[in-house]
C-alpha cells in the first residue's frame, strides 16, 4: 500500500511539473493584467523548438534555450497584439494556440519527415534523471528509503527547477519592487502610469517572464519527460495549467498545490485504468480526465471560495484619449 | 481618431481587406519557408475547391459546418460575449441529432426526422452552453474560461458515452450503429444531379444553415431581443441602466449561440457520417471563431467567410496530395493568422489608414 502510494506520488510529481511551470508562467502574465489563454500554444511551440534543436545539436541545454526562444517569441507576439495594439487578449491567445499547433506540425513534417514528430533524441539531447547521493543505499530503509530515493531523488533537473520556481516567483512578486509594480499594473494601470512607470514596458516584461517559464514547460515535455516532440503533445495541458491558475486564485504557493492536485488526479487515473474500486465498481478514466475542469468550474461558480482575477486583467491600457 | 472619421467603405471594406491580405501574405511566406511556390499552391487550392463539381460540393459541405459555428460565435459577439465553447456545444449537439435519428429512423422518412434532429441538436447545444452562461450572468465567472473547461468536459463525456451506453452492441468501435434511411439527409447530388457534386457529402442541411443566417439577421437587427443583445454588447452599463436585464440577455444569447453550434451536428451526423462517432467536430467549432471575426459577425460576411474556409479545407486536402510538404496543418496556420490579423491585430493598420484619409478630408472641410 505504502509502495503504491509512493509510486503514485512519484508520478504525480512528474505529471504536475509541466502544469506547474506553465501555471507560474500564466501567473506573471495575468498578474500584470494580460490574460493569457495561449499558454498551450507557447508550451507546444517550446516543446517543438526544444525537441528539434536538442536533436540537431545533441545538447539538452541548447534545446531548452531554443524552447525558451520560441515561447518568448510567441509571448512577444501576444504582447504586440494585446499591449501595443490593444487588441483583444483572448482572441490573440486563441490565434497563438492555432499558430503553434499548425506551425509545429507543418515544420516538423518539412524538416524531419516523420509525420510531424521530431526524431528520437540522441544521447545528451535529453535531461537525465538526477540520482541524489546515497539514494541506492537508503532504498531499503523503511518509510524514509522509498520517500528519499523514489520521491525526492531521481527526477530530471527541470522538475526541481519547477518547484524552485515557486518560492522564487513568490519572492519576485511579493518582495521586489518589480513585483510590486507588476501586481499594481494588473490592478490599476492608471495609478502606475501616474507614478511615471511605463505600463507597456512592465507588461512586456511580464509576458517575457511568462514566455521563459512556458519554454521550460514545453522543453520538459519533449526533452526531459519525453524523448522527442510529438504532434500536439501538450494535449490540453496549457488549459489545465490555466485552470490551476484560477484554482490557485493567482497565488504562487496555491498554484503549486493546485498543479499537484491535478497531477495527482492524472496519476490516479492512469493507475486506476481497468481496476475495480470496492463498492463502486470501475470508475471510468474519463471521469478523472474531466475532474480538473469540473473542479475549476465549481470553483468559478463560487462554491469553494471566490476566485477574483486581477482587476485590470484583459483590459488594454489606453494612456490618453485622443 | 475615432472610427467615425473614416468613410463607411473604409471601415467595413478596406480595413478588413487589408487585415485579411496581411494574413494571407504571411501564409504565403510560410509556404515559401517550407520550400514550395505559394502562387502554385494558391492555384491548386482554388482548382481543388472550385474547379470541378465534386470539389465545390466538398467546399459547400465544409462551409455548412462553418456557417453554423460562425453564427454561434457571432451571436455571442453581439452581446460582448466570447463563446469559445462551440467545439463542445457542437459535440454535445451530436447527441441530440443521434437520439432523434436512432429513435425515428426505422419508422418515418427523413423529412419527419429532420425537425426533431434540429430541435434535438439545438437543445443539447444550448444546454451545454447554459451552465457557463448562467455562471457568467449570476456569478461573474468568465464565460471564456468556463466554455473552455466545458469543451474538455464534453470531450470526456462523449468518449465515455460512446464507449458504453451508445456503443453498437458487439462492436469494438466507439460509435453508434449506422442510421437507416429515415435518419439520413439526402445528398445534394441526389436532389440536383445536374450539378455533378459526385461523392461530395454536401446535403440539405446547407439550406438549414442558410435559413439560420436569415433568422439570425432578423433576430439581431429586427427584433427587440436583438436590440437588447446589441445594446448590451455595445455598453453593458448603459443597457442595464436602460432597463435591460443582464442575466436574461446573457443567458438567452448564450443559449442561442450554443444551439447554433449544436446544429452543426446535423450536417456532420445526419448529413454525412450517419452515425455518432468520436471527435466528429474535428476543430470546426474553433474555425467558427475565425469565420465570425472575418465575417465581422454579420450573416452575409459569415456565409462568405464560411465558403472561404470551406475552400481552404477542401483545397487544402487537394494541396496536400499535390504538394506533400504542405500538410493539412497549413489550414490551421492560416486559421491562426486570420484570427490574429482580423481579430487581435484589427487595429494595427488603422492609424496608418486614418492618416491616409484624414489630410484630404481636412482639406475638403477647409474649402467648404
Amino acid at each position: 500500500m505504502f509502495e503504491t502510494l509512493i509510486l503514485i506520488l512519484d508520478s504525480t510529481v512528474r505529471l504536475s511539473t509541466p502544469l506547474l511551470l506553465a501555471c507560474l508562467a500564466g501567473l506573471y502574465s495575468e498578474r500584470s493584467g494580460v490574460v493569457d489563454i495561449g499558454l498551450e500554444g507557447k508550451m507546444l511551440g517550446a516543446a517543438f523548438g526544444a525537441g528539434a534543436v536538442a536533436y540537431i545539436t545533441a545538447n539538452a541545454w541548447l534545446g531548452l534555450l531554443a524552447g525558451i526562444g520560441v515561447s518568448v517569441a510567441l509571448g512577444l507576439l501576444h504582447g504586440f497584439a494585446s499591449i501595443s495594439n490593444r487588441g483583444n487578449q483572448i482572441v490573440s491567445g486563441v490565434a497563438i494556440n492555432f499558430l503553434a499547433a499548425g506551425l509545429t506540425a507543418l515544420l516538423g513534417q518539412t524538416w524531419f519527415r516523420q509525420g510531424g514528430r521530431t526524431p528520437a533524441l540522441p544521447e545528451g539531447g535529453r535531461f537525465r534523471d538526477i540520482v541524489w547521493p546515497y539514494a541506492e543505499q537508503l532504498r531499503d530503509v523503511p518509510v524514509i528509503g522509498p520517500l528519499y530515493s523514489e520521491l525526492l531523488s531521481g527526477h530530471n533537473i527541470l522538475v526541481y527547477a519547477g518547484f524552485i520556481a515557486v518560492p522564487l516567483t513568490w519572492w519576485v512578486l511579493f518582495r521586489t519592487r518589480f513585483g510590486l509594480r507588476l501586481r499594481a499594473v494588473g490592478e490599476n494601470p492608471a495609478a502606475v502610469d501616474t507614478a511615471g512607470i511605463s505600463v507597456a514596458w512592465l507588461r512586456y516584461r511580464a509576458v517575457i517572464a511568462c514566455g521563459i517559464l512556458c519554454g521550460f514547460a514545453g522543453a520538459y515535455l519533449s526533452i526531459a519527460q519525453g524523448a522527442g516532440f510529438g504532434v500536439n503533445m501538450t494535449a490540453g495541458k496549457g488549459f489545465i495549467a490555466l485552470a490551476a491558475l484560477i484554482f490557485a486564485k493567482w497565488r504562487p504557493a496555491s498554484a503549486m498545490f493546485a498543479c499537484l492536485l491535478f497531477g495527482f488526479l492524472d496519476a490516479v487515473a492512469i493507475r486506476m485504468q481497468g481496476q475495480e474500486v470496492p463498492g463502486i465498481g470501475e470508475i471510468p478514466v474519463q471521469f478523472f480526465q474531466a475532474l480538473p475542469y469540473i473542479l475549476t468550474v465549481i470553483l468559478l461558480a463560487g462554491f469553494i471560495g471566490k476566485a477574483v482575477p486581477p482587476k485590470a486583467a484583459g483590459i488594454p491600457y489606453l494612456k490618453e484619449r485622443s | 481618431m475615432s472610427t467615425g472619421q473614416l468613410p463607411r467603405w473604409v471601415d467595413y471594406g478596406l480595413i478588413p481587406f487589408v487585415n485579411l491580405a496581411a494574413a494571407f501574405l504571411v501564409s504565403g511566406l510560410v509556404v515559401v519557408l517550407i520550400g514550395e511556390n505559394p502562387l502554385e499552391a494558391v492555384r491548386i487550392l482554388i482548382w481543388g475547391s472550385l474547379g470541378y463539381g465534386e470539389g465545390i460540393g466538398f467546399t459547400l459541405f465544409y462551409a455548412t459546418n462553418f456557417i453554423f459555428t460562425g453564427l454561434a460565435v457571432a451571436v455571442a459577439f453581439h452581446a460582448g460575449l466570447f463563446n469559445i465553447g462551440g467545439e463542445g456545444q457542437a459535440y454535445i449537439g451530436g447527441l441530440g441529432v443521434t437520439f432523434a435519428c436512432l429513435a425515428l429512423d426505422h419508422i418515418v422518412p427523413w423529412y419527419v426526422t429532420l425537425p426533431f434532429a434540429i430541435i434535438g441538436s439545438a437543445l443539447m447545444g444550448a444546454a451545454w452552453a447554459f451552465i457557463p452562461a448562467w455562471l457568467q450572468a449570476t456569478r461573474g465567472s468568465h464565460v471564456v474560461i468556463t466554455t473552455i473547461m466545458f469543451n474538455f468536459i464534453a470531450s470526456s463525456l462523449m468518449v465515455y458515452l460512446l464507449n458504453s451506453a451508445l456503443k453498437k452492441p458487439g462492436s469494438m468501435q466507439p460509435e453508434t450503429r449506422t442510421f437507416e434511411a429515415g435518419g439520413r439527409l439526402p445528398f445534394l447530388n441526389e436532389v440536383f444531379p445536374s450539378f455533378g457534386f459526385g461523392y461530395a457529402p454536401v446535403n440539405l442541411s446547407l439550406f438549414v444553415a442558410l435559413a439560420a443566417c436569415v433568422l439570425i439577421w432578423l433576430l439581431i437587427w429586427r427584433t427587440k431581443l436583438g436590440f437588447e443583445i446589441r445594446s448590451f454588447g455595445a455598453n453593458a452599463t448603459a443597457a442595464v441602466y436602460a432597463g435591460i436585464s443582464p442575466v436574461r440577455t446573457i443567458v438567452i444569447t448564450m443559449l442561442i449561440s450554443g444551439g447554433l453550434a449544436g446544429m452543426m451536428a446535423i450536417n456532420e451526423i445526419m448529413g454525412s457520417q450517419h452515425r455518432l462517432l468520436i471527435d466528429f467536430v474535428a476543430g470546426y467549432g474553433f474555425v467558427g471563431i475565425a469565420v465570425a471575426l472575418m465575417g465581422r459577425a454579420h450573416p452575409v460576411g459569415i456565409v462568405l467567410a464560411a465558403i472561404l474556409f470551406g475552400m481552404l479545407y477542401q483545397g487544402g486536402a487537394e494541396l496536400s496530395f499535390e504538394m506533400p510538404n504542405i500538410t493539412r496543418d497549413m489550414i490551421i496556420v492560416i486559421q491562426g493568422l486570420v484570427i490574429l490579423f482580423a481579430g487581435a491585430l484589427e487595429h494595427m493598420f488603422r492609424p496608418a489608414i486614418t492618416r491616409l484619409f484624414t489630410p484630404s478630408r481636412a482639406h475638403a472641410a477647409e474649402e467648404a
